[in-house]
């Protein structure tokens, strides 16, 4: 891949490529995207730690890789520690090459936590990015605590007895802010200028900071592969997932949502809500449920973008500040 | 001249010696004091490294994996449950072929839980790819050590150093400390020839198709395998710089009378049987053997160790169970492929810490004359604490 696929036109391209064409992604994948434009942000001057997943799997079919800087895959729960260890390295070979950690939603939110937990609390000065594909795509579409309320994975089928998955999206940024790291942030493949910018702030920080970048998966989500980032705007926009910055553990800054989309509009593009659009009362009331998770965190996150009262100075300098979270 | 140190003191002051850049572990019984002596040496700057103090042991292993895949010397202690929770890492880390030494302070495996001395932990681990040395004294461990680090680096590939747990690492003994000079003479800076640099990117850990997992396991072996002469080099050029061997692969620790019977150990049990074989005199004085290396499997040096015996007793630390002995299965089958092997009997003695007497000795040569051979049975077993059915 590194060599055959080698076009002229490469060499014109202004960024870094850390990530290169050729690699077995499918067609419009959203982790493919994320990690590009992660590792294009980050510069060439990285080592990167990557779990077991799907971005492992499709970017290394030995004995080639798409990878332009270092890279180590170990195994699916210990990105972090890895990183840990290289961070290690760095301090005591007095270098300042930046530690990466990368890994889906199911080596950070399940199988990983325990290692994220212990390197974000020692203070490694190592960036950690989550590419939340909202499920274990790599073994098939199974569910993880990552996996959205409702949705359909092969271990949440819907059937008679069941409307999808049965619990909760895990609040990853909550349990990692927790922590009160440095700079913790969500983003998006749809926003990639954002990402871009909380790239380069994760890592100026000293210390540990952590990406959560929302990744729509076609073949898990069944939609489209042409919709993609049509995708990941639609679940910023509807406040499904909210676009943050926390700085030690309180929220910097938001994404202020406009006009906010029902989030109808989301989930029917994509085959593992179409239970939802049955003909059943349950399915209505999961759909409602659906529209209050992301109307609580248009509430809890301020997402609405309304100035704040000018006569209430409590309001205006939360606001300002980034606010408190009350939920 | 000789200090009176503590195993665990005397194996941290050898990994100090070994200039780590990076040194994590995780407490557990009986490896705790050589992570403390460390994190002291550390703290009075007499050790200048990164101490990761992780949540887990799995968190231990993989952060060591990622200080020597960037190019630091790295170092890892563990024992029991911590080398069960670490043995994917373990795996891993062999597969990766990155060079490293942990030292494992050997305790049995819950439950029921124990937190006493048996070959259990190791053993299981015993096919990750890892090198296994098993120390006799602490002067060896401290030996052993330092000569793993050059092992590893060479072959990279990774030395779990085995001592046994409390025997070992808690007990005093006079040991010869070797200066810094020496170590810096014998173990050159490290040098990971794969080590992760942005300006010499590449990849490492990919997924290998069955169109060549097969050769990247035939090649793991046939590094191991490549890795007894290795072995016996760094015993015999460290003998060079303190003159003190530490056993090879295979030691004869005591000849015994020709033609007749030997007595194969691991680790610390071998000098209480050359302390028995002094004492017993009205006994036939069996020959010690003592496997220093597990693995790789020294399959030559031992039928070279066993020539001319009658009958062998090998007396195992760790149980398979269902299956019987672990050591004694491997010697077993070393030993068919000499012209006249001795018949072999398999033992294990000392489970979970039970205490292995001087007494056990004359046991050992009632087993090697029985009419019999042993193919397996627990030694120290006291059948009358069991209900008549499990006898
Ligand atoms: C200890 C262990 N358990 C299970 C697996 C199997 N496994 C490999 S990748 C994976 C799921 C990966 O999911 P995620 O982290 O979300 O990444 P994705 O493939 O979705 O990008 C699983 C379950 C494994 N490799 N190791
Ligand atoms: S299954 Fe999903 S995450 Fe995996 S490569 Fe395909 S689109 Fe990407
Ligand atoms: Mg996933």
């Amino acid at each position: 891949m590194t060599e055959s696929s080698h076009h002229p036109l490469r060499d014109h391209q202004p960024r870094f490529q850390g990530l290169d064409s050729g690699h077995r992604a499918c067609q419009g994948c959203g982790e493919a995207l994320a990690a590009r434009l992660v590792t294009e942000a980050a510069g060439p001057d990285v080592i990167v730690s990557n779990a077991t997943g799907c971005l492992e799997v499709f970017s290394t079919p030995w004995p080639e890789t798409a990878w332009r800087i270092p890279w180590l895959h170990s195994l699916f729960e210990n990105a972090a520690s890895v990183a840990a260890g290289m961070e290690a390295a760095m301090r005591a070979q007095g270098r300042d090459t930046k530690v990466l950690a990368f890994a889906g939603d199911g080596g950070t939110f399940d199988i990983g936590m325990r290692g994220l937990s212990g390197m974000l609390e020692r203070g490694h000065d190592v960036l950690y990015v989550c590419f939340d594909n909202e499920a274990y795509m790599n073994t098939g579409v199974q569910r993880s605590s990552s996996t959205p309320h409702a949705a359909m994975t092969t271990t949440s089928p819907p059937g008679r007895e069941r409307m999808g998955k049965r619990h909760l999206k895990k609040d990853l940024l909550a349990i990692v802010a927790a922590h009160h790291i440095p700079y913790a942030a969500t983003a998006s493949v749809a926003y990639p200028s954002d990402l871009r910018k909380k790239v380069r702030r994760a890592m100026g920080v000293e210390g540990p900071s952590f990406l959560l970048v929302h990744s729509p998966c076609p073949l898990g989500w069944g939609h489209d592969s042409a919709l993609t980032v049509q995708v990941a705007r639609l679940a910023v926009q509807t406040g499904l997932f909210p676009l943050v910055e926390m700085e030690r553990g309180s929220v910097a800054s938001v994404m202020p949502i406009r006009r906010p989309c029902p989030v109808t509009d989301y989930l029917k593009l994509q085959r593992r809500f179409r239970h939802l659009f049955a003909d059943h009362p349950r399915a209505r009331e999961e759909l409602e449920h659906l529209q209050a998770l992301a109307d609580h965190n248009i509430e809890v996150y301020r997402l609405a973008g309304e100035e704040p009262d000018p006569l209430d100075t409590e309001g205006a300098d939360t606001v300002r500040r980034g606010g408190m979270r009350y939920a | 001249m000789p200090q009176a140190l503590e195993g665990s003191q005397a194996i941290a002051r050898a990994v100090a010696l070994c200039r780590p850049g990076v040194v994590a572990a995780y407490p557990i019984t009986p490896q705790t004091h050589i992570v403390e002596n460390i994190s002291k040496l550390v703290a009075d700057g007499e050790l200048h490294c990164e101490l990761v103090s992780v949540e887990s042991e799995f968190s231990a292993a993989s952060v060591v994996l990622g200080a020597a895949a960037a190019g630091s010397r790295a170092y890892t202690a563990s024992a029991s449950q911590g080398i069960l929770l670490m043995s994917e890492v373990l795996y891993n880390i062999a597969g990766l072929r990155v060079p490293l030494v942990l030292t494992c302070a050997n305790r049995a495996v819950s439950a029921p839980l124990s937190i006493w001395n048996d070959h259990q932990d190791s053993m299981a681990v015993r096919d990750a790819g890892w090198i296994q040395l098993y120390c006799a004294d602490n002067q060896e461990a401290v030996d052993t050590t330092i000569q793993a680090y050059r092992i590893s680096e060479r072959l990279e590939l990774p030395v779990m150093v085995c001592v046994d747990g409390f025997t070992l690492t808690h007990t005093l003994e006079p040991i010869e400390l070797p200066t810094q000079a020496q170590v810096d003479g014998y173990l050159p800076p490290y040098r990971f020839s794969r080590a992760l640099d942005p300006m010499r990117p590449l990849s490492m850990g990919e997924l290998v198709s069955p169109a060549y997992f097969t050769e990247v396991r035939h090649t793991h072996h046939v590094a191991l395998r490549g890795a007894l002469p290795e072995i016996e080099a760094a015993d015999a050029d460290w003998a060079e710089v303190c003159g003190r061997h530490s056993g090879g692969l295979v030691e004869v620790v005591r000849e015994g009378e020709g033609g007749g019977i030997g007595i194969l150990s691991i680790g610390s049990v071998t000098g209480t049987f050359a302390d028995a074989a002094e004492q017993y005199t009205e006994l036939p004085a069996a020959r010690l053997i003592r496997l220093r290396c597990f693995r790789p499997f020294p399959d030559e040096a031992l039928r070279a160790a066993c020539a001319g015996l009658s009958d062998l007793v090998v007396v195992e630390r760790a149980l398979s169970p269902g299956a019987g002995g672990i050591v004694g299965t491997e010697v077993r089958a070393a030993l068919r492929e000499m012209d006249e092997p001795p018949r072999v009997h398999d033992v294990a003695v000392g489970l979970g810490g039970r205490d292995v007497p001087l007494e056990l000795y004359p046991r050992l040569i009632e087993v090697a004359r029985g009419e019999q051979e042993t193919r397996f049975s627990i030694l120290d077993l006291e059948p009358d604490k069991l209900p008549e059915e499990v006898r």
